[in-house]
């Protein structure tokens, strides 16, 4: 035994946001198993609901409570633990940490700090104290300085010369961070930056230097190693979050690898870390000079990567130093035999890409920089970066099928300016400009990425080009097996031929070209391997892999996280397979998503970092001819494959393909709708803008416009008159009989609700009907849900539960599924349904303690359960989800809610009533509590009148009302006294956006007069102005209603702090 | 020789095995058809130092990092006599086979390409070999002689183990370093040019002399007996000199092959291991305490820790297999590492080696 250590306070990273996502789950759940094994308990603070780490077979306790201090210290001085891991939980729970220490409230209580301590925290989060710690050991870092005011700022900015960087401290994805090339740049910037933090950093702007990463571990006996060295595709001045990322790293000699292996050593040991730590470089792309941009002193999304690209489990390593172990003392948990102190040789290169859904935001500035916009990533590996970019460009399920050679197009007017001001197609104009004979120099100066990429790139473009000019007949194994090593799919090749990409497929078979498995084995083959973590590749000859999976079913996992598809369906991954081995199979795991616990090479008998495709998913379930595949737990991903996987004879578990297909098909769902006499919202599918404009008129304004094909980023859009219907159908989508658009009418003022169940054989096994907080036309992934519901008729209850009935026995369900209904008037309809796990699986999950996905993996496998069903009455709680926004660094995105997901994650609470668990979800995501002064704008008058009486309560609090004219006077007009603001635009002041500016709300009320605004309204402003600004946002009229109440009926900051199983 | 095989250039050729294996893959660099012993290496950078690092001398180099070449090959300034990018000033590999040669190259400080610089140093090459198969094959099977066969043109097996390997990659002449005080005597069994290079920044001055060369003629404070190819029982000479040493109680440092000679003049015995540390990440820890360290390390044979005579302890071992990699004599200033703490390639974690061994040279 190393410690005396008994008890364990590990603090989460609460919603999965931009900057923080899926990767702090892993190093969580890995601390706590880490933990587990020495016998310690375990306490964890987490209102993320999604997470792995919450379920219940990890920590002992499990509070679902916002991290602040507030909370925290409740929850300290109730288990009061011996010691607490802050380098888990990403920067939430590393800030949470430091506040602790700053109050006194660690030392109140004795709770030791694990691991790497207070102060070498300090001296790597407060620029200025690392700036000083550099020096003392002549470690170079940019030339910079931290300042307190614009002055400051332009005077040094001045002195080093332009273009700098503009940065602050305590900040996670370079939030508030980017270049000024001139002084007025740096005005801008810095008076932004400062309203973030009282002290921002100039420096100087290393412009197309490489940018350098290394994983470095440090234990107690001063042992220091390097599990990994990565380094960036693209140029400083790319946020590492939103560079396509290479490990180990290419360009570098090994003077270069050394010299930075030397002095992130030098410094990790000067700073004093125990533990895990990250430290970035710039590397000049002319000499050998260097400078260190940062070090993170925790887990990171960097360490997560490191871990899946090596199989060294950084986290799990960390948890354990933190107790007092030596490196030499851990085994290598891949290989077993050897230590856990060395540094893995990789015989494969690893590709990460980032993942962005820029386009689902109106307004948002889609240019790559120094801060942070993608929400998830994935990871490809293979013995070619042209094999593994290649990969990873599929993997990351955007509608691309490599980097070439697609169906659909990735094209550029303004070729230069789109290499010049990357965004997140760079990599899609590079491939464009080398099709244009541009030179691999004359890209370089345009893009400072390294030569050897670009002739990497140049490879691929050239194989497509060899395979276009070659005859079908003249097609040679040899060309194949080439486009085949080079990560060109079957699919590619057929789109340059003309051909289906079954033909090559069966060429292919012909020649008997087939990918090989081979091991993640952290030593380059000089010792077995005894785990399982495998990739696919055509650059070697024979399988490395001894197949021991009897009786194996394959699970399909999420892919990269993205907005309406992340942690939630990790969660149920992770569950299926856990059920799965219990009961004795052999689970296999496909997934490519570096941030995830299911691509943990323990949790699964075997895990295939690999695509999610027919092709490669055909691949592997050859080699190892498993009972079946479970597509129903990894979300829309899994979902839409079905029906291809099924049609090569690929054995779907579970619901029969055929039902999966006819809830996914519009016409075929309604047929059946019709025959079980269920209501559905008016729609049809029309290809003419006439006949459109003739449904919108025959159904009444507003419908819902969903299109097949989308030329802009507007994907759904409501239309409320004639005009915007014609001007959407022209100008965003591409209306044709090959692509129709679905318009169904859009039903105003209507309640909508989730019905997430378990079905056998078609007959209901557990069930829950989750009511949502906004009307209908918030998106459900955006929506704020109850559970049980608690403002719904009984009546309305009872038809959902009747409809989904009728639905489970008619598709003959075998497993999850989730239905959407709106309900109005006790009139209930059927928005969609989905034949798979739901998003809110974990949250029904965990509210009800019963754990549905457990129960539909036994369903899968024919395992006979029993009727599980109760009542809503029989909880005496309420369980809560709320979503949390990334708007904030989204630059310029409208925050506001529609029929689009915008959240990036979600958290849930538990309370004795609904006032409770709302006040303490809100808190999670970021509201602020006591609220003082509240700035409104009420939207239509129909929102105006409904919203009145919310205000005049909340008054009645003494919170102190401003708002703009329109709502000023109406409110006035009520008797209520507010003060009137001058809209942003009108160039008088005190104006709205001013006042949000010098921090005198607490919170701002918009609701949006239409639905969804192109123009930069006074109201967009006020918005944008609102979360640049980092105060709380509401554009919802349900939400503010439900605030007002709330506020009246509890005491925000007096909150019950229950852990779950107190429930 | 069949000659026309000479003249017309082929694209592919075999490596064959001893035990039979044989994998086909597509030259590069000089063509001919060579025979050595097959190695692997599991490094991911330095393969500039790694092709000339003369304990290389007689195989058959294999690289487990599938992209070699990516960075190319910086400039060889051939009258500089201590390359700054180089081990020594040739590439002394027999052959070098690995997955995929990188035909770019993108580096500013890089002249040429791995696949020139191989060809003006008629050292063949293959590529598109499944190296991992290839590794997996040695590791089992253990490091065994192989041939590179180019068309018609066949060469015999070649077992480097009972060979003077050293008498062809050894300086032929003495030669004097540097004017620092302590006077260094290094005796070059092949030697890498980083450890002159660490004992020069230092500012000592070396005289280095040809492994054979009669070492009663020269006066020194210190001796390093270098890295160096081959089985270290065949050299007989080298050990006897080292024995001289031991008597005189003359400050030593072996590295290496230095540490198999030393280690055999002190009495103990060596052994050949299945397949070699050939590597940048060989975890050591230094005996009796909690210290390690990552090393760099080039070796086929190693001293047997049981055998080490009274007075001699070990000083590292291996973390993987527990294997000897240095000892210390406990009264007299004699101190031997298995590793490179010249490092280059790999990491320079050990380079206080060389203080360690400076702090006895009196
Ligand atoms: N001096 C600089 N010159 C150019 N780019 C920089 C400089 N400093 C930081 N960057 C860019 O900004 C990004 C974010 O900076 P970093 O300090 O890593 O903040 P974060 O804490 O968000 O990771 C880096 O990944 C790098 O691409
Ligand atoms: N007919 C309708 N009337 C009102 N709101 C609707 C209607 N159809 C969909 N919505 C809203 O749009 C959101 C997204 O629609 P949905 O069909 O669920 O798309 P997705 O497949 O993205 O979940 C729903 O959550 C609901 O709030
Ligand atoms: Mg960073
Ligand atoms: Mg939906």
């Amino acid at each position: 035994m190393k410690h005396k250590i008994k008890k364990v306070l590990v603090i989460g990273s609460s919603a999965l946001k931009i900057g923080e996502a899926g990767e702090f789950d892993y190093s969580g759940s890995q601390a706590i198993k880490a933990l587990k094994e020495e016998g310690i308990y375990t306490i964890l603070i987490n209102p993320n609901i999604a997470t792995i780490q919450t379920s219940d077979y990890l920590a002992d306790k499990v509070y679902l409570l916002p991290i602040n201090t507030n909370y925290v210290e409740k929850v300290i001085a109730k288990e009061k633990p011996d010691g607490i891991i802050l380098g888990f939980g990403g920067q939430t729970a590393l800030n949470c940490g430091l506040a602790l220490y700053r109050e006194g409230i660690l030392k109140k209580y004795n709770v030791t700090v694990l691991g790497t301590q207070i102060d070498a925290i300090e001296n790597t989060e407060d620029r200025q104290l690392f700036c000083n710690k550099l020096s003392e050991i002549n470690v170079k870092f940019p030339q910079s300085n931290a300042v307190t005011s614009v002055e400051e700022a332009v005077e040094f900015a001045q002195k080093i010369g332009f273009p700098v960087i503009i940065r602050i401290a305590y900040a996670l994805g370079g939030l508030g961070s980017g270049i000024c090339r001139n002084k007025n740049d740096v005005k801008k910037l810095a008076a932004k930056a400062l309203s973030y933090s009282s002290q921002i950093l100039v420096e100087e702007y290393l412009e197309g230097w490489k940018e350098i990463e290394y994983e470095v571990v440090r234990d107690r006996y001063d042992n220091c190693i390097t599990v990994c060295n990565m380094e960036n595709i693209d140029p400083m001045g790319i946020h590492t979050g939103e560079s396509i990322v290479v490990a180990p790293s290419q360009t570098l000699t090994n003077n270069e690898f050394h010299m930075l292996r030397e002095v992130a050593i030098k410094t990790i040991r000067h700073l004093g870390i125990v533990g895990e730590c990250n430290i970035q470089y710039a590397l000049d792309a002319n000499s050998q000079d260097y400078r260190v941009i940062e070090v993170n002193a925790r887990l990171s999304r960097s360490s997560a990567l490191a871990s899946k690209a090596t199989g060294y489990p950084l986290a799990f390593v960390a948890a354990k130093l933190a107790l007092g172990y030596g490196l030499h003392e851990l085994p290598n948990s891949i290989t077993k035999t050897t230590k856990a102190f060395f540094e893995p040789a990789l015989d494969y290169i690893v590709v990460k890409v980032p993942r962005w859904d820029l386009k689902k935001f109106r307004l948002v500035k889609r240019n790559l920089g120094s801060s942070m916009k993608s929400v998830g990533e994935v990871m490809a590996i293979g013995r070619k970066f042209e094999e593994a970019i290649q990969k990873a460009m599929r993997m990351l399920d955007i509608g691309v099928e490599g980097l070439t050679a697609s169906r659909t197009k990735v094209e550029f007017e303004e070729l230069e300016t789109a290499l010049r001001e990357p965004t997140e197609e760079r990599m899609f104009a590079i491939v464009q400009a080398l099709k244009k004979g541009y030179s691999v120099d004359w890209i370089y100066s345009l893009t400072h990425i390294n030569k050897w990429f670009l002739y990497k790139i140049k490879n691929i473009v050239e194989i497509e080009k060899k395979i276009a000019s070659t005859p079908a007949k003249k097609f040679s194994k040899e060309l194949l097996l080439e486009a085949k090593q080079h990560g060109f799919s079957d699919r590619q090749i057929a789109n340059i031929l003309g051909l289906d990409a079954h033909d090559i497929y069966l060429k292919r078979t012909k020649y008997g070209i087939h990918p090989f498995i081979q091991h993640i084995d952290t030593l380059a083959a000089e010792y077995p391997a005894k785990t399982n973590y495998l990739y696919l590749t055509y650059n070697c000859s024979v399988h490395d892999f001894e197949f021991n999976l009897k009786r194996s079913v394959i699970i399909l996992g999420s892919g990269p996280y993205r907005i309406g598809s992340s942690v939630e369906f990790d969660w149920c991954c992770v569950i299926t397979g856990k059920t799965l081995r219990e009961m004795g199979y052999k689970t296999v795991m496909i997934n490519c998503n570096p941030e995830t616990v299911s691509t943990d090479y323990d949790e699964f008998d075997a895990l295939f970092f690999e695509e999610l495709t027919t092709e490669t998913i055909w691949e592997i379930y050859n080699a190892i001819n498993p009972m079946g595949v479970v597509v129903s737990m990894g979300g829309q991903t899994p979902n839409n494959l079905v029906m291809k996987l099924y049609n090569i004879g690929i054995k779907i578990l579970g619901t029969s393909p055929a039902s999966i297909d006819t809830a996914e098909n519009r016409s075929k769902f309604s047929a059946m709708l019709d025959e079980l006499e269920i209501e559905q919202p008016e729609w049809s599918k029309l290809s003419t803008i006439q006949d459109a404009l003739q449904f919108a008129n025959k159904v009444g304004y507003p419908v819902l416009v969903r299109p097949s094909y989308v030329l802009s980023g507007a994907a759904m859009a409501i239309a409320t008159h004639d005009f915007e219907l014609t001007n959407f159908l022209q100008k965003a989508v591409d209306v044709s009989p090959e692509h129709p658009v679905v318009i169904s009418k859009f039903l105003v003022n209507a309640k909508e609700l989730e019905f997430d169940a378990v079905a056998q054989n078609g007959k209901i096994i557990c069930s829950a009907i989750s009511e949502h907080v906004e009307n209908a036309g918030v998106h459900s992934g955006d929506a704020t849900l109850v559970l049980p519901a608690q403002r719904t008729y009984l009546e309305t209850m009872r038809q959902i539960k009747q409809i989904s009935a009728d639905i489970a026995k008619s598709l003959n369900i075998n497993g999850p599924f989730n239905i959407q209904f709106i309900a109005r008037d006790n009139r209930v309809k059927v928005i969609e349904c989905n034949l798979r796990a739901s998003r809110s699986f974990p949250f029904v999950s965990k509210t009800l303690k019963k754990n549905f996905i457990e129960i539909a993996a036994k369903v899968i496998v024919g395992k006979k359960v029993e009727y599980l069903d109760d009542h809503t009455f029989s909880y005496d709680y309420v369980g809560v989800k709320a979503p949390e926004f990334s708007f904030t660094r989204l630059e310029g995105a409208d925050p506001t809610t529609g029929v689009e997901m915008a959240s990036t994650g979600e958290v849930a609470c538990l309370g004795q009533n609904f006032d409770e668990a709302f006040l303490k979800a809100l808190t999670s995501v970021g509201y602020r509590f006591p609220v003082k002064s509240i700035l409104i704008s009420s939207g239509s008058i129909e929102s105006k009148s409904e919203l009145l009486e919310p205000t005049r309560q909340m008054v009645k609090l003494g919170i102190k009302f401003y708002a703009t004219h329109g709502t000023s006077k109406f409110m006035n007009a009520n008797g209520i006294p507010v003060e009137a603001l001058e809209w942003p635009l009108s160039g008088k002041s005190p104006n709205a956006a001013d006042f949000i500016k010098s921090g005198k709300v607490d919170l701002v009320i918009n609701i949006p007069k239409n639905f969804q605004e192109e123009e930069l309204t006074n109201d967009y402003i006020i918005r944008r102005t609102a979360v640049d600004y980092k105060i709380p946002l509401i554009t919802n009229r349900q939400l503010a209603m439900r605030l007002a109440e709330a506020l009246a009926n509890k005491d925000p900051l007096n909150l019950e702090t229950k852990s779950w199983d107190e429930y | 020789m069949n000659l026309n095989t000479k003249y017309v250039l082929k694209k592919t050729a075999k490596l064959i095995l001893e035990d039979g294996n044989i994998f086909e893959g597509k030259i590069f660099g000089y063509q001919k058809s060579v025979a050595g012993e097959v190695v692997f290496n599991t490094g991911m950078v330095g393969y500039p130092e790694t092709l000339t690092d003369p304990s290389y001398k007689g195989q058959i180099l294999v690289m487990t990092y599938p992209l070699v070449g990516n960075y190319g090959i910086p400039p060889m300034n051939d009258n500089e006599d201590i390359p700054e990018n180089f081990e020594s000033d040739r590439i002394q590999v027999q052959a070098l086979i690995v997955s995929e040669e990188s035909k770019s190259f993108s580096h500013w400080n890089a002249v040429s390409s791995l696949d020139g610089w191989l060809k003006k140093f008629n050292v063949p090459g293959l590529y598109g070999i499944d190296t991992r198969r290839l590794t997996k094959i040695l590791r089992e099977h253990g490091t065994m002689p192989g041939k590179i066969e180019i068309g018609e043109e066949k060469v015999e097996y070649y077992n480097p183990d009972t060979d003077d390997l050293i008498s062809k990659v050894t300086v032929h002449q003495l030669e004097k370093y540097g004017s620092g005080r302590k006077r260094i005597l290094l005796i070059d069994c092949g030697c890498k040019k980083s450890i002159l290079k660490n004992l020069l920044q230092r500012n000592e001055s070396v005289l280095r002399v040809p492994y054979d060369y009669d070492i009663e003629k020269e006066d020194y404070d210190g001796v390093v007996i270098s890295n160096g190819p081959g089985n270290p029982v065949v050299y007989k000479q080298l050990v006897s000199s080292a024995k001289k040493l031991l008597q005189k109680q003359v400050p030593t440092l072996g590295i290496c092959m230095g540490h198999q000679i030393i280690s055999l003049a002190a009495g103990a015995k060596t052994y050949k291991l299945k397949y070699g540390h050939r590597s940048q990440n060989q975890p050591v820890k230094e005996v009796g305490s909690n210290r390690c360290y990552v090393t760099s390390q080039n070796h086929s044979f190693a001293v047997n820790t049981k055998s080490l005579p009274r007075g001699w302890q070990p000083w590292f071992e291996n973390l993987n297999d527990y294997s000897n990699e240095g000892t210390r004599h406990e009264k007299l200033p004699f101190i031997t590492v298995q590793f490179h703490p010249e490092a280059a390639p790999g990491p320079v974690d050990t380079s206080f080696i060389f203080d360690e061994f400076l702090k006895n040279v009196k």
